[in-house]
């Protein structure tokens, strides 16, 4: 029986010949990653093990980009127990506030993470290196401290659903409309313990910004995995980024699917998910008439330098509406000079948005952007689940940056179409 | 091992943020998570949990965010095992990983009613209504994570030389 590219790039980091559904194997890591959040607990049971030092300083990363700029003094403390360690340890990849970026932007953008690659990482959504053909996968902070004292990580070998794409996406349209509508249509444990596999031509048409998107938002239909085959485009962004070798694999003819969907991206339609799970995906002509507060433009899902463009597109000579609150989230500081330099965060500036430091932020309800009871939010956020972005009785609505910047203009949830 | 305690019941997709709630997650310590523990959905849980009660969950239990602080706070609140239908995949690692036991048993999880006393035996995986007298048979463990379970945790398991 073939094998899917998940259990080919685990069967190599096992090293067997093969592995099929099911089997538990112990794979070699090649990267281990945590941030303020998760590290701690990582560090903490790391310590336990008592051992001197990690398995390898150049294959762990430690990201502070949750509630830093340091939110508070708890905060404060648990950054520094990463920075003390990352220092006592000699972490090559620490990114001190500066140099941070929100993790699953900034490890690709740092070349840190290549095809073929097996990462665990102490996030959920760490899930978003599927775009570049790696195997990555969240876990808690545990396994992160097993990882960083073995380089090893046990799996079940998951099953997959292949995800055969055609067409290409209409104006407007993007990969959080893609991966909403897809959640919508499978649930969020449609993909329970499963890989969720991105092929067919239509794959092709897609950037990599919405790539990293899409597989962010795997595990919000509970996927273990997100991933893409390795095309022209991709080998492109590798070699831009990173100076690693990488292995391609793609799934074998006979590889067996616990389900196969075919998806047209010319249908995609424009994509919300109405409070409180991501499956509650809705279609404009069932929005309504959704009077919002806020807009969170950024994220692990949407920070990235295309998704800020599409955004200042719909937002160029018009106005965010009075009363609004627009908050732009760049995912790392290359993006946040490039959109810069570029003039979108100009442009985005002068519509009366408000530019932050890259950091996960509102998104967890963190800092940067919390809600009051009764409040609603447009957001291109990953989760919008009960009480996410503050008050219990405040609401979140996931969204494309398109829709997101055009709701900023008329105060609604709106399609992007009625702006331009 | 067994386990004996009365049942605090809950529905389906009980995320990490309402087991944990992010604004709680600038600490690790156990006892200060448990304070919050559940407060999003359900602001008695605190105030009516007993050590060794029994939390059981419909589908997807503690599906989204990777805290590790979710398992941490239910198992500090004094929870001796959580039964579900299903659990979403990080939160299962993460409990074999500390050592709170959990239950995969839809049959369980639908039948099983708040407040009503449920026993456990680990070994055999066979759940106990003893309000209803109904016997159920949890999913067994493969045998790698029925000794990591026994080793009491992953850091015990490597401590033991065993990965």
């Amino acid at each position: 029986m073939g094998m899917t590219m998940t259990q080919k790039i685990l069967a190599r980091a096992a090293g067997q010949e093969s592995v099929k559904a099911g089997d538990l194997i112990l794979a070699r890591l090649d990267l281990v990653l945590g941030n303020d959040i998760t590290a701690p607990v990582g560090i903490r049971e790391f310590k336990r093990l008592g051992l001197d030092d990690v398995f390898d300083k150049t294959k762990i990363a430690l990201v502070p980009d949750h509630f830093t700029p340091n939110k508070d003094i708890k905060s404060a403390e648990q950054a520094k127990v990463v920075r003390d360690f990352a220092a006592e340890k000699d972490i090559l990849n620490y990114f001190e506030v500066g140099e941070v970026g929100i993790e699953h932007a900034l490890l690709p953008e740092k070349g840190l993470v290549v095809a073929g690659d097996v990462v665990i990482g102490a996030d959920s959504h760490t899930c978003t290196y599927g775009a570049l053909g790696a195997f990555s996968t969240g876990v808690g902070s545990t396994d992160m401290a097993a990882g960083m004292a073995t380089g090893k990580a046990w799996f079940k070998v998951p099953e997959a659903i292949k995800f055969n794409l055609t067409g290409k996406l209409r104006p407007y349209t993007s990969g959080k409309d893609l991966i909403l509508h897809i959640i919508g249509m499978i649930g969020v444990d449609g993909a329970l313990y499963k890989s969720m596999e991105f092929t067919g031509e239509g794959m092709h048409t897609l950037t990599m910004d919405d790539r990293f998107t899409i597989a962010n938002m795997a595990i919000e239909a509970g996927a273990k995995n997100g991933i893409f085959e390795v095309d022209d485009l991709t080998r492109e962004y590798m070699r831009e980024h990173s100076a690693r070798a990488f292995t391609e694999f793609t799934a074998d003819a006979d590889a067996e699917y616990a389900e196969v969907i075919d998806i047209d991206l010319s249908r995609v339609p424009h994509t919300v998910a109405f409070p409180h799970l991501p499956e509650n995906a809705r279609t404009p002509e069932n929005w309504g008439e959704v009077a919002i507060d806020q807009v969170v433009i950024g994220s692990c899902t949407n920070g990235r330098l295309s998704d800020l463009e599409r955004a200042a597109e719909i937002l160029k000579g018009r106005r965010v509406k009075k009363g609004i609150r627009a908050i732009i989230f760049p995912a790392t500081q290359r993006i946040y000079l490039e959109a810069l330099e570029n003039g979108t965060l100009k442009t985005l500036v002068e519509a009366g948005c408000v530019i932050s430091a890259p950091t996960c932020g509102p998104c967890l309800g963190g800092h940067m952007g919390i809600l009051a009871a009764g409040e609603r939010c447009v957001s291109t956020t990953n989760r919008n689940f009960l009480g996410r972005m503050g008050h219990v009785e405040s609401e979140v609505y996931l969204a494309s940056p398109e829709v997101a910047a055009a709701s900023a203009v008329t105060g609604r949830i709106t399609a992007p179409e009625e702006v331009m | 091992m067994n386990a004996k305690g009365t049942v605090i019941k809950y529905g389906d997709n009980i995320d990490t943020d309402v087991i944990i709630p992010a604004r709680y997650l600038n600490t690790s310590l156990p006892e200060e998570l448990a304070q919050h523990c559940m407060e999003d959905i359900d602001k008695e849980f605190v105030n009516k949990v007993r050590p060794g009660d029994i939390m059981v969950g419909g589908a997807n239990f503690g599906c989204g965010s990777s805290r590790e602080h979710a398992p941490i706070a239910i198992k500090a609140s004094g929870i001796s095992c959580v039964i579900a239908e299903s659990f979403a995949r990080i939160f299962f690692r993460n409990s074999l990983n500390i050592g709170l036991p959990i239950m995969e048993c839809p049959e369980a999880a639908k039948d099983i009613e708040e407040g009503e006393t449920v026993s456990i035996n680990f070994d055999t995986g066979v759940i106990t209504n003893e309000s209803k007298g109904r016997t159920y048979q949890a999913t067994a463990f493969p045998p790698f994570m029925q000794d990591l379970i026994n080793s009491g945790g992953l850091v015990k398991y490597i401590e033991e030389g065993k990965m």
